[in-house]
């Protein structure tokens, strides 16, 4: 080795060392005069949020910012936590009209093997757009036949999926039978009477704990023959040993109080989904105790007794009653209009508070991450929206996303398209 | 004798009086009134009468039998325009052949549909109710006032410019959907073009044929076996639009296409009103703006297929700060009733103020509907068409009270609130009933 190259040798390591020094993010971020909404307690004015190895460290008034704190200052600003999705598309669906681009349904009426993480792709469009506006969780989502398969929880930031996955199991999902049904764009499958559905559902839950048993047994005796390999009833064992809820569709009252008998019977855990009829049976629900994820809010009721609000309103009825509930947007080009469900339900008798609720701890709760995620509490995961305004109002504008306690991009095939034809 | 004629006098007299009147009396007082073009009055009344906006300003006193609404803490705006709809329609596509110029959308009107009443919750009071987009050249719309429980008759807005329905692009070339037999010319967008560029100039060949045979009619040396042309319909209608007595509105996505169509209307000398969805138009703000053509779009609804996998959120605003003159529309018997939220998106994408967000649902499609005299905002001397809101109307947690057309309220919350209480104690009622007699069995 010359003397010119190891000189240059070594100025490459200086400039290399220098430069991952430099990309490595600094041990504490301190967000500095905020007006911090923690959803959980009392909100604070020109508070401080410290954030060391992606949780939050404190969250306060008058807290000490530490030496070499990266300070993000956000005087004037909002801090929330970040919303969560509780049942959309994002990452699985690019354009709906090209099924090439649709990966959340898969034909055939029992798919209880489908994982939506599995078909997840980190580099969707749609993600950007939704993070961008405050999102930071979601639970994609699986649709079609009367088992969809199983949904997982992601993080609204990664390079691969695995790098997005919070929990790659949450629910399997069931499209409750119903007669008639909501009038649906796609209906691939034929309508066959509602309760005769209600019962294969039933019997295939009674073979899987069947084949269960036989497992059971086989275990125990060598001489036992353990059961066929049966794809079906294999990935619903979880669901029958109590250790996966089961999340279900399901819309008018009849359905709701035949879905929460099914339960009761099939000794399920559950979570209801859609529910658009659910202030007709709030006290049924409240005593089932089944939470429920409210779908889009932006249908006109099918029955025109029910009064142009229904949708609207029933949020507000049901959170009176007492059930646990959330929002969701069931979209991915429109996922970003989640803060504006909540917002359209407490236009129509929910109070703010609680709808804020509905998009960060009630999800949270429903889904059993409340430990880790929905509010700005000591110790829970960094997941932080820095708004100019509320952040369920149309015209706010968020200006910081932090999660897992690194601040993300917030641009956008918005803002990347708009500045391109700016230049023109 | 006697008494049966008084009664039919009585009969006939109302019945020419009430087809002959126009509106209602109707003064509305204290609300916080957003004019759109004349600034806000932060406290003041409204009153309307015959259906017309007589005074705008601060304790008008109503004159003797006017009924009065206390908006005292409401926001008073005029009535939202949807420039793009299919409600009220027993049909939207004709789509047997690819150009059904003939086609009238006022032939199917239908009073009763729903999503009239879905409009009216949402603060609409006017909306151009459009033949669908599966034809390049498709059928006429029409202009109507939502007025829910009227026949359609008396809903047609006669003050609004003849439109006629062209689309381009994925629709007309029935790329989304199943092709059953031979699949329909055209099939892509060359086609497009070229049909419509086919039915202009047989449009022009008709036209020629007419004026040589008045012509020839009027000349002394007239032949005698002179035969009128046939009169044809489809052309009457295309012959319209090269009058000038019709102009075209073009659902476009795609900025090239969009580019195209313009070429096409210079290169016959058609106008264009308006082009719809056109999701790219941020692409061609430029042009637009300089050939003073307006967009009619969705604020953010995008995705949904690849012509409009780029329609940013951005476009609204930003065509907006170039000079195009932009609403919003609906496309939907749901969106409709929610027009004012996707308003105030346009605050939040791209920074429009209060007043310019408004107007994408107010004065920007009562000019592109050219019926800006009477209607899209609220001066003297234009209709009383009005909605009122809980809260300002760009807040999220807003919902509109009451609708008012030509100062007739047609939709009041406040009453369907107490409809729908009386209702639900009608049922708990009998109910009650029910169980009582299954007891005693």
């Amino acid at each position: 080795m010359t003397k010119r190259t190891f000189v240059f040798a070594v100025i490459l390591i200086i400039c290399a060392s220098f430069c991952l020094s430099q990309e490595k993010s600094p041990s504490v971020i301190a967000i500095r005069g905020a007006n911090i909404i923690p959803v959980v307690g009392e909100d604070i004015t020109e508070g401080t949020i410290l954030i060391k190895a992606g949780l939050i460290e404190a969250v306060g008034k008058n807290i000490d910012i530490p030496e070499g704190a990266k300070i993000i200052k956000a005087e004037g600003l909002f801090a929330y936590p970040g919303m969560i999705d509780s049942s959309c598309y994002l990452g699985l669906q690019e354009i709906g009209s090209i099924r090439a681009t649709v990966d959340y349904r898969e034909t055939g009426r029992f798919n209880p093997q489908a994982k939506t993480v599995e078909a997840l792709r980190p580099d969707s469009m749609h993600i950007p757009i939704a993070r961008s506006n405050g999102i930071t969780t979601a639970l994609a989502a699986p649709s079609g036949g009367l088992i969809s398969g199983q949904s997982g929880l992601i993080r609204l930031v990664g390079w691969t999926p695995e790098e997005m996955i919070i929990k790659s199991s949450v629910a399997m999902h069931i499209q409750f039978p119903s007669l008639p049904r909501l009038r649906r764009r796609r209906e691939t499958q034929p309508r066959e009477e509602a309760s005769k559905q209600i019962q294969e559902l039933k019997e295939i839950l009674k073979q899987a704990r069947y084949y269960q048993k036989r497992k059971d047994v086989a275990k125990k005796n060598l001489g036992l023959r353990l059961p066929e390999f049966d794809e079906k009833l294999e990935f619903l064992l979880p669901v029958v040993n109590g250790e996966l809820p089961v999340m279900i569709s399901v819309h008018a009252e009849k359905d709701i109080k035949a879905a929460i008998k099914f339960v009761k019977e099939e000794k399920l855990k559950a979570i209801f989904y859609g529910v658009t009829e659910g202030w007709k049976v709030a006290e049924d629900i409240k005593k089932s105790g089944i939470p429920v994820v409210f779908s889009s809010l932006n249908s006109v009721p099918p029955k025109w007794e029910d009064g142009y609000d229904a949708f609207y309103r029933n949020p507000g009825v049901l959170a009176k009653a007492g059930v646990k509930f959330a929002f969701s947007s069931g979209s991915a080009s429109l996922a970003k209009d989640l803060p504006y469900h909540a917002a359209k339900a407490a236009a129509f008798g929910l109070d703010k508070k609680e709808a804020l609720k509905g998009v960060t701890i009630y999800p949270a709760q429903i889904f059993g991450v409340d430990k880790m995620m929905g509010s700005l509490e000591k110790g829970k995961v960094a997941n932080i929206v820095l708004a100019d305004g509320d952040m369920l109002e149309l015209r706010t504008n968020i200006k910081h996303v932090f999660i897992d306690g690194k601040e993300v991009d917030i641009s956008s095939i918005y803002t990347e398209l708009l500045e391109k034809f700016k230049k023109r | 004798m006697k008494r049966n004629t008084i009664g039919f006098i009585l009969v006939v007299s109302l019945v020419i009086f009430s087809s002959f009147s126009f509106g209602q009396d109707l003064l509305i007082k204290n609300g916080t009134i957003l004019t759109v073009t004349k600034g806000t009055v932060p406290k003041g009344d409204i009153l309307i009468i015959k259906g017309i906006i007589k005074q705008i300003g601060e304790n008008i006193k109503a004159p003797r039998g006017v009924k009065i609404i206390d908006a005292s803490g409401k926001y008073v705006i005029p009535g939202i325009i949807d420039s793009h709809t299919h409600i009220a329609l027993t049909g939207t596509n004709e789509s047997a052949e690819a150009i059904t110029a003939e086609v009238k959308m006022r032939d199917v009107l239908n009073a009763e549909d729903r999503s009239i009443y879905t409009a009216i919750s949402g603060g609409v009071t006017m909306v151009h109710t459009m033949h669908g987009s599966g034809n390049p050249i498709g059928g006429e719309n029409i202009v109507i006032k939502t007025k829910w429980g009227k026949t359609s008759e008396e809903m047609i807005v006669h003050d609004a410019y003849r439109t006629l329905k062209f689309a381009l692009g994925e629709n007309p070339k029935r790329s989304n959907s199943r092709t059953i037999g031979t699949p329909r010319y055209p099939q892509s967008r060359m086609g497009v073009n070229a049909i419509i560029r086919r039915e202009f100039l047989k449009a022009k060949n008709y036209m020629e044929q007419w004026d040589r045979y008045l012509k020839a009619k009027k000349s002394k040396k007239s032949a005698k076996n002179l035969i009128a042309p046939r009169k044809d319909l489809r052309m009457e209608q295309l012959a319209d639009m090269l009058r000038g007595k019709m102009i075209a509105r073009c659902h476009s996505y795609r900025a090239d296409e969009t580019l195209e169509f313009i070429k096409l209307s210079k290169e016959f000398g058609f106008k264009i009103a308006c082009f719809e969805h056109v999701s790219e138009a941020f692409k061609i703000a430029k042009e637009l703006a300089e050939e003073k053509i307006g967009i009619s779009v969705f604020l953010d609804n995008w995705a949904y297929k690849v012509e409009a996998s780029e329609g940013i959120a951005y476009s609204a605003s930003y065509c907006t700060k170039k000079g195009v003159l932009v609403s919003l529309n609906s496309d939907s018997g749901e969106r409709i009733r929610r027009l004012f939220n996707d308003a105030a998106k346009a605050m939040k994408y791209g920074r429009l103020s209060e007043e310019e967000a408004l107007k994408l649902v107010t004065i920007n499609p009562a000019i592109q509907l050219g019926v800006e005299k009477i209607a899209g905002s609220l001066e003297v001397g234009k209709h009383g068409d009005i909605a009122i809101f809980n809260e300002h109307p760009l807040i999220a947690y807003t919902h509109c009270e009451k609708t008012i057309i030509e100062g007739e309220v047609y939709f009041d919350r406040t009453q369907y609130l107490k409809e729908r209480e009386e209702m639900e104690k009608r049922k708990k009622e009998e109910e009650k009933k029910k169980e009582k007699k299954g007891g005693k069995k």
